[in-house]
């Protein structure tokens, strides 16, 4: 159970890890400073939750393994996060559909994850819940700025979209390790709310003046471990002062 | 005087000691009086466990909260471990009249409730006062501010920014 607890907690944290990531990218590079500093705090509090998920990951697995090792020390196939979110920043309309797709999958997962029996995991959904609630005020906000905005804010809207939505459909995938973990009252059943997920981006990208695609084939591997060319480099990044340096510390 | 708030569960030789460490974001509010310090007593002579909770999960300001309440007690002959708790989560509610009061002195506009929240931050409402005029013509600026906790405004009277402490609950 410990050993599939883990592996659940990296599903999770994952996610939150490499689009954290993602968005520390942009520190110092948002269009404005106003973005610039909504985004790299979303990151924050991302990164913030991340440390609680491998804090308790660490724990269960005893021996050296601390929240550092976990974000830091893992191949690449071992990271289990979805596609969609180690997709590159491109531009601005891009950053904002991505966070979005992920945001409103993000607020039902934490309410969810709430009522977990594993004490640990509600209190940090508990917890992260309130902070994503303002993660998607604000990037379902800017989806209807950008799509209802200019021509050209509307043509770079319409194309992250038409480049994302195909990622969107891996956040529900769960494997049988991880419906064990659901029908023992831990893990998140995502399957019951996809339709509310994606009835409630709909609304917001008709709103938002977008054209959902018509998609019928969906992109996925990233929650295997199989991920895009994007990740080596993500990862490069992020690892490169734990390589160098080995058990550095701040 | 020294002011606690209800759920907060600290020995009351440890309270003035606690009470003078400053949260480092809000330097006019102490880790007490956030109501960050969760519970606080001794397990042995001059050995205290000090449990804390953060107000957001990614909040930089927790690590050096934890270093300056052990400071703070080494300095009275104390040795505490400091543990972080997440439950319950922190609220906004939990920052005291007083020092609701000291956050407007200070320059930032206390929080309100968290459905006068959402309705401030979609711009639908203008009920936050500005702390330097008392103006409630100010308008949001960005979702975001400089700490996770705030978000920034700006006074439309006396054209000063400010920020506004996000509701949390
Ligand atoms: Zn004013």
């Amino acid at each position: 159970m410990s050993k599939e607890l883990i592996q659940y907690i990296c599903t999770v944290a994952d996610n939150n890890l490499i689009l954290g990531q993602r968005l520390g990218e942009l520190c110092g590079h948002g269009p404005n400073i106003e973005t610039d500093i909504a985004l790299t705090n979303i990151g924050l509090d991302l990164f913030g939750q991340v440390r609680s998920y491998f804090q308790y990951a660490a724990k269960l697995e005893g021996g050296n393994s601390s929240e550092d090792t976990f974000a830091f020390l893992r191949k690449e196939n071992e990271y289990k996060n979805v596609l969609l979110v180690e997709q590159p920043n491109t531009d601005f309309a891009y950053t904002i559909v991505r966070q979005f797709l992920y945001d409103v999958y993000h607020i039902r997962f934490m309410e969810n994850l709430q009522k977990s029996s594993d004490e640990t995991l509600a209190a940090i959904a508990a917890k992260g819940v309130k902070e994503v609630a303002y993660h998607a005020r604000f990037s379902a906000d800017w989806v209807r700025r950008l799509g209802d905005g200019t021509e050209e804010s509307h043509r770079r809207a319409q194309q992250a979209l038409d480049d994302l939505y195909t990622y969107t459909d891996e956040l529900f995938h769960q494997n049988e390790s991880e419906l064990s973990l659901v029908n023992a009252g831990i893990a998140v059943n995502t399957a019951q709310f996809k339709s509310d997920y994606y009835q409630t981006i709909h609304a917001v990208f008709a709103e938002a003046t977008l054209t959902v695609p018509d998609q019928k084939y969906f992109l996925k591997g990233g929650k295997k471990g199989i991920h895009s060319e994007h990740m080596g480099y993500i990862l490069t990044e992020m690892q490169y002062m734990q390589r160098t340096y080995p058990n550095m510390q701040w | 005087m020294v002011i606690k708030l209800e759920n907060q569960d600290i020995d009351s030789r440890l309270l003035p000691l606690l009470d003078a460490v400053n949260d480092p974001e809000i330097p006019v509010l102490s880790v007490v009086q956030m109501g960050v310090v969760r519970s606080a007593h001794f397990v042995a002579e001059n050995q205290a466990l000090i449990k804390i909770t953060p107000t957001y999960s990614g909040c930089p300001a927790m690590d050096t909260m934890a270093v300056d309440i052990k400071n703070a007690l080494q300095n009275a002959g104390i040795q505490a471990n400091v543990e972080l708790v997440l439950s319950p989560a922190w609220s906004t509610d939990w920052i005291t009249p007083q020092a609701r009061q000291k956050l407007e002195e200070y320059g930032i506009a206390p929080p309100l409730s968290a459905e006068a929240d959402k309705a401030v931050l979609l711009g639908q409402a203008k009920i936050v006062a500005c702390p330097q005029c008392k103006s409630k013509n100010t308008r949001l600026i960005s979702q975001f501010g400089s700490t996770a906790c705030k978000a920034l405004f700006r006074c439309d009277d006396c054209l000063e920014p400010f920020d506004y402490f996000k509701c949390l609950k």
